[in-house]
């Protein structure tokens, strides 16, 4: 009972602060109040009609769109390579690839600053999409890693026995089974990416900055509730995704691994 | 199958390269009022021990190991039930709940918390915005959603035959969990430990805009010398202490995991 009771409190503590965004969003007053004196959508109009928004929103596009295409493949080639290789240290190269995780964002996001400095890139987008890439490498790598690791050889054996040339078994066999951790780890990459905002800081401005950035400058800058509806929209879109994800995914296996 | 590999070296190169000039930049000395560095020195350094950063690197130590402490108290009730419920529904709509706001991204969750905490919803009795109380329980929902995942998958690999050995032994529900679950989930209590206390060493937004200013962590004067006073090599030493700190706690991690596999 004690249990039961204090994981409602907990539960309840990490969801309030989503609760309030939501029904603040709807506010129709610019001084913020708890619960709203009414109901109104004028600032998902603003959200919609603001045009640092909306240049960051296909900024956000682009660069998570850029990163992830690249990511993909790339995390998915160094997958296979660390799973059938023969690599002489296959447990350093492993911890290597997910080595972007564990530094500071801050670290990271002056290391690019200087670098696209040094390199007269401090204008350009592509400096944004290399950090997303580095940043969302490793997810793509460990997610794909696992159905590597649950693909039997024996199936691709067969399909080379009975003639299939390796770029056609690759494609008929290797690539289907390996959709539930392609799909997982792309499901991962456009998240931490379109949610990345720590680098992203050092390394945009104005034009080239994405919605999270945007976001926070609004937030230091301004106090009405704009910022809590796109943050209901950012809400809503991601408890979209982690709902489909755990029907067709089953989270509880991903990450308890029962 | 070597060559598979180049692409994501290509990758990991570049972020090389950018640590790499961060930590020349760190070694240059600072022109004021330029984006250009001077020759070789330690002066960054010696600054980062300065008198007027002392307080930045104490809170963050402070307000990390509080995080950490209140974490661990928080995740270890809902990892429990949600390694152990034998309902698939339950443990769906924890993880849903638990994990949402793991997808959402820094800047939602934080403006949230300026919400409910600059007395919007409720007014609090004591000041809790732009006040170390207030970055704390900010720190501790951030940290929440990574240690229950780690404690829950420590408790889902406890066999619960050894539970139910205990109690079937007379030990109270109390002591079972006591003398048996607590001791065996340990190697998940301190990794998930280390990892959060690391990455709340380097934490920015939280201490950003629940602090207002009047909050200052690493991280946050890492922005203010390299965005604000545009001293990139100080900044680049500050950045550096950060980097090693985290390192050297999630090699303590490797340690722990190693130990636990015979």
């Amino acid at each position: 009972m004690i249990l039961r009771a204090a994981v409602v409190a907990l539960v309840a503590f990490m969801t309030l602060p989503t609760v309030v965004v939501i029904a603040v969003s709807f506010n129709p007053t610019a001084i913020l109040s708890f619960p709203p004196a009414g109901f109104s959508l004028r600032w998902y109009e603003n959200v919609l009609t603001y045009p640092q928004f909306q240049r960051a929103a296909v900024n956000s596009v682009v660069v998570t769109g850029g990163a992830v295409a690249l990511a993909l493949p790339v995390g998915t080639l160094a997958a296979l390579a660390l799973e059938r290789g023969r690599l002489r240290g296959r447990s350093l190269w492993a911890a290597v690839l997910l080595s972007p995780l564990v530094v500071p964002g801050v670290a990271a996001g002056l290391g690019f600053l200087i670098l696209a400095a040094a390199l007269g890139l401090l204008r350009s987008r592509s400096v944004l999409i290399a950090a997303h890439v580095a940043l969302v490498l490793p997810f793509v790598v460990r997610s794909v890693w696992v159905s590597v690791r649950n693909l039997d050889p024996a199936l691709e054996r067969a399909a080379a026995s009975l003639g299939a040339t390796p770029w056609r078994t690759f494609r008929r066999v290797t690539l289907p089974l390996l959709r539930p951790g392609l799909f997982a780890g792309l499901l991962f990459a456009v998240v931490v990416s379109l949610n990345e905002f720590v680098v992203s800081l050092f390394i945009s401005n104005r034009v080239t900055e994405i919605l999270p950035v945007a976001m926070f400058t609004y937030v230091v800058n301004y106090t009405d509730p704009t910022i809590a509806a796109l943050s209901s929209l950012f809400i809503l879109a991601t408890f979209l995704v982690v709902w489909l994800a755990d029907r067709y995914l089953d989270l509880g296996r991903v990450f308890l691994q029962h | 199958m070597k060559l598979l590999l180049l692409p994501a070296a290509a990758v990991l190169a570049v972020f090389a390269a950018a640590l790499a000039s961060l930590f020349r930049w760190s070694l240059l000395e600072f022109i004021p009022g330029s984006l250009q560095a001077g020759s070789l020195t330690l002066a960054n350094f010696r600054a980062v021990l300065a008198a007027q950063y002392l307080g930045a690197i104490r809170d963050t130590v402070v307000l990390s190991a509080l995080t950490t402490v209140l974490t661990l108290l928080g995740a270890y009730p809902v990892a429990y039930v949600l390694a152990r419920t034998p309902s698939r529904r339950v443990r769906s709509a924890l993880l849903v709940l638990t994990l949402a706001p793991f997808f959402t991204g820094a800047i939602v969750r934080t403006y949230a918390w300026v919400l409910v905490l600059g007395n919007t919803v409720v007014t609090w009795p004591v000041p809790m915005l732009f006040t170390e109380r207030g970055v704390l329980v900010g720190l501790v929902h951030f940290s929440m959603p990574t240690m229950i995942l780690i404690l829950a998958a420590a408790i889902s690999h406890i066999d619960p035959v050894y539970e139910r050995a205990a109690a079937s032994l007379g030990a109270s529900p109390a002591r079972v969990f006591r003398r048996v679950t607590l001791p065996l989930s340990l190697p998940g209590i301190v990794s998930g430990a280390l990892i959060v206390f690391a990455w709340t060493l380097s934490a920015f937004p939280t201490p950003e805009l629940l602090g207002g200013g009047k909050v200052k962590m690493i991280a946050n004067v890492v922005k203010d010398l390299g965005l604000d006073s545009f001293n990139w090599p100080g900044a680049a030493a500050f950045a550096m202490l950060a980097l090693a700190l985290t390192l050297a706690l999630l090699t303590a991690v490797g340690r722990v995991a190693a130990g636990r596999t015979p």
